[in-house]
């Protein structure tokens, strides 16, 4: 069964062939149930390989099958292959598991898009492009997969790329990820110079031997952490996530929550060998830009309103949390977390996805409120997703997260206490989305601050326009001399035109600010309640909707998963920590033990269940009782993300064009330069030596004596005398 | 005596060679020509090729001599050259670079060599006396080089036909020759440029564009 | 004094060099072609002096090929220039230069 490894990649890519070149007859829905078909059925082949791979015993796990030489060049031979091992399969399980679930659920969610079939011949291409990056042998395989993820996150974050905003949120992705991808290169680079080889099995064996030097392996370490940096969206390459949700709702669950963000973690966690035979800032380097990317994307989404922005700063902090785990040499922890954060995240977006459905494409949480009542299911799976990354027992998310907090105060206090906040900030916003959108007052049928101000405007021109009319007919009637009950009526007109005018003019005076949520109650209309512009109306009557079957299923499914993923690594004895037993080969004894009892264990359990339960209070008081107000959290600098998305748009306009001109200037003038004077050389040499060519015969006869005379010269001198 | 003759001889061959390159007059230079020739012929007789003398004479001042006369007498190429002028810059200092160094190195490698001439002798007959010249060069003609002798009667008989063809007088009005003056050929001036736009006088015209300068329009005449 | 194969040698290097200084500098085609006749003659000279000195009859087989040949050369050659100078009067080496770039 092993040898069927070949087919889980091969299936998602024999999917994006057949709907690139199959034409328009695969429209919707066969485009896309041919594109879920072949994720499940890649998924089926895992589940051999990985049962086949059980089958084996535990120190017999590692398995590498070779499909072709690739690279033959001189000392550089690079095989096409696949490593079939605990790690790659445990990846392969819930890439194609979680592919397949989203694959079924985008059937529904884009139904009626005009590029149907192109989103999910991507989708396919991304499935395989991230199947190759886990499951191959060698570096240069894998980077060959993490290239392809990341040219596919590009294509499908700006799918709608009519809208240039969706297009620049791709190419900002894409060039953001260069740069990691460049100290991914540089390792490679390096790996090769140093170990001759750059398959996993050679370079990880013999830097499990103790050969390499502690130089070495610092720079090719901290070369991966950079590209894993830049896949992962960790500080300061994390700017790209947050812009990657004006891609399909589907794209971020699958691309930027399950699957890519996570490619980084994983190329940690395989050469965790070099990691371990680096310098000890390495690690401790990695796990403070983790902690410190959790922390920092935290705070910002406590105060985002567009529901996927949440959830993608949400993802960068769960993100922190296993660059956290991989530099406490937890990297058991850091896999648990990834796959449950894959469940959970997958679950919550898909949750999100159903809700923008339903409300027909508003993502603005200002404008939901008691949606349970509309969408049950998504609601219910919703609240089991919350459950799961707030880290409450016995969800999912509560035992992977609680395993790096453990290993976290194993390194030092400091990183467990960010990693604490960080957990309390996780439960406060996300509870404040969860009542935000299902709970409490609907307010869809809410006039919107801009209508209410067009209603005052509107409003106040309307009764000014009627005193200026009382004014014209006193006018009229004075200039009239007419009797006076004419001129008396139109004094009182006017008298009460003015009066209505007055006040009117102080209602709009004292009426109150718009706030952000209404909370409470509808905002307070008041006299132009009738002034409200039509759309109100309208939106009023248009009830949201619960998901359609195709969409709710895999939501029901994630939610189950993410109620009992935590089985696989329960910490209380050696036989249920199976997570940790099934990686054991792959981690060459680098897995750091704790040295804290098991009493220290409970009471930092105990504290951080404490900790969620804080900061789900503090969210349930703030927007669901009302009793703290909520904009105290919603600090402005936070919705801003600090301001360094809009600092770095800054420098790279002013400093950063003035040096891409400058290049473009360099390579115009001195690299086309070159090229094009190699050509004015040319054609003046051959200028100045066509005079030869004079047509005047006794010139040639010249020529012929000089050559004569060469010739009889250069014979004398080869000659002896 | 031999050496005297050599000397005599020596003197009338370069005398004749000076004729021809100073001679105005090109009946003059032909004439000296011959003088150059019979020189040679003497030389040949003083080192017993008493046949090729013979042949010397009679073909070489006898026929190709005769043959340029005839030529320059038919088409009144008798006009004077204009020695001294020399349109291409440069031409004659280089020539005489060019003669000064080939005779240097010429008799360097003549005179200065010290074991002299060292071909190997062929497979041929050896040489004999004056006498008997004439029989040893026709065993080895007609034996061993007999191939070489037909071929050269094909050859003799190619270049007749070739110059009855070449030189026959055409029907109709003849076509100018295309004479490009030298400075219309390049634009950024080459070498004689301003000297030789046709020195008397010939109005430059375009190449013409078939396959030579003797195809009348309308020559329908197949070959000669 | 006693005439050695150097004279001869010597006698017939001058005498090309004349011939090959003639061809550069004179315009009238049929005196270049005279002069290219005393080169021939020149190159005979050497190779029946060479001849003579070894006691080779090849020598003298040589002058007379180059002989024959020179003769057809100068035929063919010579209908070349009559079929020039019949269209141009008094046409030099140097009108000749179609041929120039």
């Amino acid at each position: 069964m092993l040898d069927a490894v070949w087919l889980v990649p091969a299936l998602p890519l024999a999917g994006f062939l057949v709907l690139t070149f199959g034409g328009r007859r695969l429209r919707e829905p066969i485009a896309g149930w041919l594109a879920t078909g072949c994720m499940a059925s890649s998924f089926v082949a895992t589940l051999g390989v990985f049962l086949a791979l059980v089958g084996r015993p535990s120190d017999d796990r590692r398995w590498v099958t070779t499909l072709f030489e690739w690279v033959p060049a001189g000392d550089l031979r690079v095989d096409a292959g696949f490593l079939v091992d605990p790690l790659s399969v445990t990846m392969c399980l819930f890439i194609t598991g979680v592919g397949a679930l989203i694959h079924l659920y985008s059937i529904g969610y884009m139904h009626g898009d005009d590029g149907y079939r192109r989103f999910f011949a991507y989708l396919n291409l991304f499935a395989f492009s991230m199947l190759v990056l886990v499951l191959g042998d060698n570096l240069l395989l894998t980077f060959l997969g993490w290239e392809g993820v990341g040219a596919c996150s590009y294509l499908l974050i700006s799918f709608w790329f009519t809208d240039e905003a969706n297009a620049t949120a791709g190419k900002k992705a894409f060039v953001t990820n260069r740069i990691g991808d460049w100290g991914f290169m540089v390792a490679i680079f390096l790996t090769f110079f140093t170990f001759g080889s750059i398959a996993y099995v050679d370079v990880l064996d013999t830097t499990a031997a103790g050969t390499v030097a502690t130089s070495t392996a610092t720079v090719i370490a901290v070369m991966l952490f950079v590209g894993a940096i830049g896949k992962s969206a960790q500080f300061p390459l994390y700017l790209w996530l947050p812009d990657a949700m004006a891609g399909p709702t589907p794209v971020s669950a699958l691309i930027h929550a399950a699957t890519m963000v996570t490619s980084g973690i994983y190329l940690l966690t395989r050469v965790n060998p070099i990691i371990a035979d680096a310098a000890d800032w390495v690690p401790t380097l990695i796990a403070w830009t983790g902690a410190g990317t959790a922390l920092f994307a935290a705070t910002i989404a406590v105060a985002q309103r567009d529901i996927k922005k949440v959830l993608a700063y949400s993802t960068i902090s769960q993100l922190g949390y296993m660059f956290l785990a991989v530099g406490c040499g937890a990297y058991v922890a850091a896999v648990f977390h990834m796959v449950t954060h894959a469940f959970f995240k997958a679950l919550l977006f898909l949750g999100s996805g159903s809700v923008i459905h339903g409300m027909n494409g508003d993502q603005d949480m200002a404008h939901y409120g008691g949606l349970r009542r509309f969408m049950p299911v998504t609601a219910g799976t919703f609240v089991v997703g919350w459950l799961a990354i707030a880290g409450v027992p016995p969800f999912a998310g509560f035992w992977s997260k609680d395993e790096i907090l453990a290993f976290a105060w194993n390194e030092s206090p400091l990183l467990w206490a960010v990693g604490l906040v960080t957990a309390v900030l996780t439960a406060f916003y996300m509870t404040r989305q969860v009542v935000l959108t299902f709970f409490g007052r609907g307010r869809f049928a809410d006039p919107r601050p801009a209508e209410v101000e067009a209603a005052w405007e509107a409003r106040l021109a309307e009764v000014d326009a009627t005193v200026e009319a009382a004014k014209q007919t006193v006018a009229a009637e004075t200039d009239n001399g007419q009797p006076a009950e004419g001129l008396e009526a139109a004094e009182q007109a006017l008298a009460a035109a003015r009066a209505e005018q007055a006040t009117l003019r102080a209602a709009a005076d004292v009426r109150p600010e718009p706030s952000g949520f209404a909370l409470e109650a509808a905002p307070d209309v008041g006299p132009v309640a009738d002034a409200l512009p039509d759309e109100v109306a309208v939106r009023a009557e248009h009830h949201p909707h619960e998901s359609p079957r195709s969409m709710t299923l895999p939501l029901v499914v994630l939610a189950a998963l993410s109620v009992v993923g935590g089985l696989v690594q329960l910490p209380f004895s050696s036989t249920t920590k199976r997570l940790e037993h099934w990686l054991e080969p792959t981690l060459f004894h680098n897995e750091v033990h704790l040295t804290i009892g098991a009493g220290t264990l409970w009471i930092l359990a105990v504290v951080a269940v404490l900790g969620g339960v804080v900061g789900i209070g503090v969210a349930v008081a703030a927007y669901a009782a009302r009793r703290v107000d909520h904009r105290l959290f919603e600090q402005p600098v936070l919705a801003d993300a600090w301001r360094l998305d809009r600092a770095v748009s800054r420098f790279m306009g002013g400093p950063g064009r003035a040096g891409f001109e400058a290049v473009a200037r360099f390579d115009e003038a001195v690299v086309d330069g070159a090229v094009d004077g190699v050509a004015t050389l040319v054609r003046k040499e051959a200028g100045l030596l066509r005079r030869f060519h004079n047509g005047l015969v006794r010139t040639y006869a010249v020529g012929i004596g000089v050559g004569a005379v060469g010739l009889v010269a250069w014979f004398l001198s080869r000659s002896s005398f | 005596m031999d050496a005297t003759v050599f000397l005599i001889s020596a003197a009338i061959i370069l005398t004749g060679a000076g004729g021809v390159l100073a001679a105005r007059n090109p009946v003059h230079a032909a004439l000296f020509l011959v003088q150059t020739l019979f020189g040679v012929a003497v030389l040949f007789v003083l080192q017993d090729a008493t046949f090729l003398a013979a042949v010397q004479v009679i073909v070489y001042a006898g026929a190709v001599v005769i043959l340029f006369l005839f030529v320059i007498m038919l088409l009144g190429v008798d006009r004077a050259e204009d020695l001294g002028v020399e349109p291409i810059v440069g031409q004659r200092p280089i020539a005489a670079l060019i003669g000064a160094s080939l005779l240097g190195l010429l008799l360097t490698v003549l005179l200065v060599s010290v074991d002299g001439p060292t071909g190997a002798r062929a497979a041929d007959a050896p040489l004999g006396g004056a006498d008997d010249n004439t029989r040893r060069l026709g065993e080895a003609l007609f034996t061993d080089h007999v191939f070489a002798v037909e071929l050269t009667a094909l050859l003799l008989t190619v270049a007749v036909v070739g110059a009855v063809v070449l030189a026959r007088r055409l029907r109709g009005p003849l076509q100018p020759l295309p004479v490009v003056a030298v400075a219309s050929m390049v634009d950024d001036g080459s070498v004689g440029n301003d000297e030789a736009a046709g020195e008397d006088g010939s109005v430059p015209s375009v190449a013409e564009p078939k396959d030579g300068i003797h195809e009348a329009p309308d020559d329908g005449e197949g070959a000669a | 004094m006693v005439v050695t194969t150097s004279w001869y040698l010597t006698l017939a290097a001058v005498l090309f060099t004349m011939g090959a200084v003639g061809l550069l500098t004179r315009r009238n085609p049929l005196v270049m072609f005279m002069c290219v006749e005393l080169m021939l003659n020149a190159v005979n000279l050497t190779f029946v002096s060479l001849g003579a000195d070894l006691g080779d009859l090849s020598g003298q087989l040589a002058v007379f090929f180059v002989l024959v040949v020179a003769a057809a050369e100068v035929v063919v050659g010579l209908a070349i220039i009559v079929a020039i100078t019949r269209r141009r009067q008094g046409a030099t080496a140097d009108d000749l230069s179609v041929l120039g770039g």
